[in-house]
């Protein structure tokens, strides 16, 4: 079969032509230079910038994400911050409270107790005078009664009354 | 081949000489159909890439969607799969192999074009020598070139009474036989495809010019045959234009590689 297209042909199939040699040369170069200047780079660039797009946005829904997170959690501390606040200045206001009361209850026991000493401490001043002052009038009362009875002699009854009363007038009129 | 012998009417099967086709115009060795094709070719894809990635858009419109396919599959199927880390300096190269042989080889089943440039066996020889300079090249600018020759000669790992059988091979394999199978294979196929395509037609046209009513009512068979074989074409060109880049990508890869 080779010797036929030997004899046939100009040359074997597995004979390259050199024109096409030279041409396939000269075409791949071409072609390659071009795809690598103009094609290649430009691909490359809408990957890149179609991964970074993609890259871009997740790590901007992350961000965003955390960042809600993060003011979630700052709210939520700050809403315990005021629950205990409010529950502290509820305790220290029932506690001032308290304490006001109890210092107000004092005070007013102690009060009642300097009234009431003072009172005693009067009734007893009173009385004590009451009862030197009594000693001394009963006892001139007593002579005058008794002075009174004995000077003037008590015959009657009617007589006898009328002394009394006078002495009982007298008493009332020193008064 | 007996019935070519065959003087007179009868049918005469296509042969190598269907492919060595005379200059389109002038006189020239340069003018003839293969190489017009081969122009034709780079331009078809220069135009239609430049085209396609001149936006570089972040959503694509239909024409960079479809360039972009196309590069994203030698980029990532073939590039990144296959040479892994490092593997975007030979992407450009691969790319250039791809859309080359697969334009070159689909012209074969092109109306009116119908010839696939790649059954011209010199395109293969220059893919091949472009891709065996790089993926030596490659090897020695990476190893340095004492080591990488002694890497090829001298498997490491192997006993050493193997070397007698394995460094022969060895060396046959990465400095002949590599070149050659990875050119042979996509003309080869080519070659046979269109050879192919040619007897079912020329057959089906023969059979139906004979003078035979039978010939004539069963040309329609060989016809249909033909076509059927020219879908059967495009699926052997795409994946002839897929072997040849991955072959190149696994030469690289293993040329990247300290020890292969």
């Amino acid at each position: 079969m080779h010797s036929r297209f030997v004899a046939e042909a100009a040359q074997s199939p597995l004979l390259p032509k050199p024109a096409e040699l030279v041409v396939g040369v000269i075409a791949f170069a071409l072609l390659f230079f071009v795809l690598r200047k103009f094609v290649t780079p430009m691909f490359e660039k809408a990957f890149a910038a179609r991964t970074e797009a993609i890259q871009g946005g997740i790590e901007k829904a992350e961000r965003a994400q955390l960042e809600a997170a993060k003011a979630l959690e700052s709210y939520t501390a700050q809403l315990a911050d005021a629950r205990g606040e409010a529950a502290k200045i509820r305790e220290e206001a029932r506690a001032q409270g308290a304490a006001i009361i109890e210092d107000l209850r004092a005070q007013a026991q102690e009060e009642s107790a300097r009234i009431t000493a003072a009172a005693h401490s009067s009734i007893e001043a009173e009385r004590e005078k009451a009862i030197s002052s009594l000693r001394a009038e009963v006892g001139t009362l007593a002579v005058d009664l008794a002075s009174k009875i004995v000077g003037e002699a008590l015959e009657d009854q009617v007589r006898q009354s009328r002394i009394v009363d006078r002495f009982l007038e007298d008493l009332e009129k020193s008064k | 081949m007996l019935a070519s012998a065959v003087a007179g009417p009868g049918f005469v099967p296509p042969s190598t000489n269907d492919f060595n086709l005379p200059p389109v115009f002038g006189n020239s060795a340069y003018s003839t159909k293969p190489i017009l094709l081969v122009f034709l070719s780079i331009i078809v894809i220069s135009i239609f890439f430049v085209a396609a990635s001149r936006k570089a858009a972040i959503v694509p419109g239909k024409l960079q969607f479809a360039g972009e396919s196309i590069y994203a599959f030698v980029r990532k199927d073939l590039a990144e799969e296959i040479i892994g880390s490092g593997f975007l300096q030979f992407v450009p190269f691969l790319f250039t192999l791809f859309t080359f042989v697969l334009v070159n080889n689909v012209f074969g089943i092109i109306p009116f074009l119908q010839f696939p440039s790649m059954s011209h066996v010199a395109f293969p020889y220059v893919l091949a020598g472009f891709s065996y300079f790089i993926f030596h090249a490659i090897g020695i600018k990476k190893q340095g070139l004492g080591k990488y020759l002694k890497g090829i000669a001298f498997l490491p790992g192997v006993p050493k009474f193997a070397y007698i059988l394995l460094t022969p091979i060895e060396i046959a394999t990465y400095f002949f036989i590599r070149p050659v199978t990875l050119s042979l294979r996509l003309f080869a196929n080519m070659f046979a495809g269109h050879l192919l395509l040619l007897v079912f037609i020329g057959g089906g046209n023969y059979m139906l010019h004979d003078s035979h009513l039978l010939m004539k009512i069963l040309s329609p068979f060989s016809f249909g045959f033909g076509i059927a074989m020219t879908f059967f074409e495009f699926m052997v060109q795409c994946l002839q234009a897929y072997i040849i880049t991955l072959l190149s990508a696994l030469f690289i890869a293993g040329a990247l590689a300290d020890e292969h």
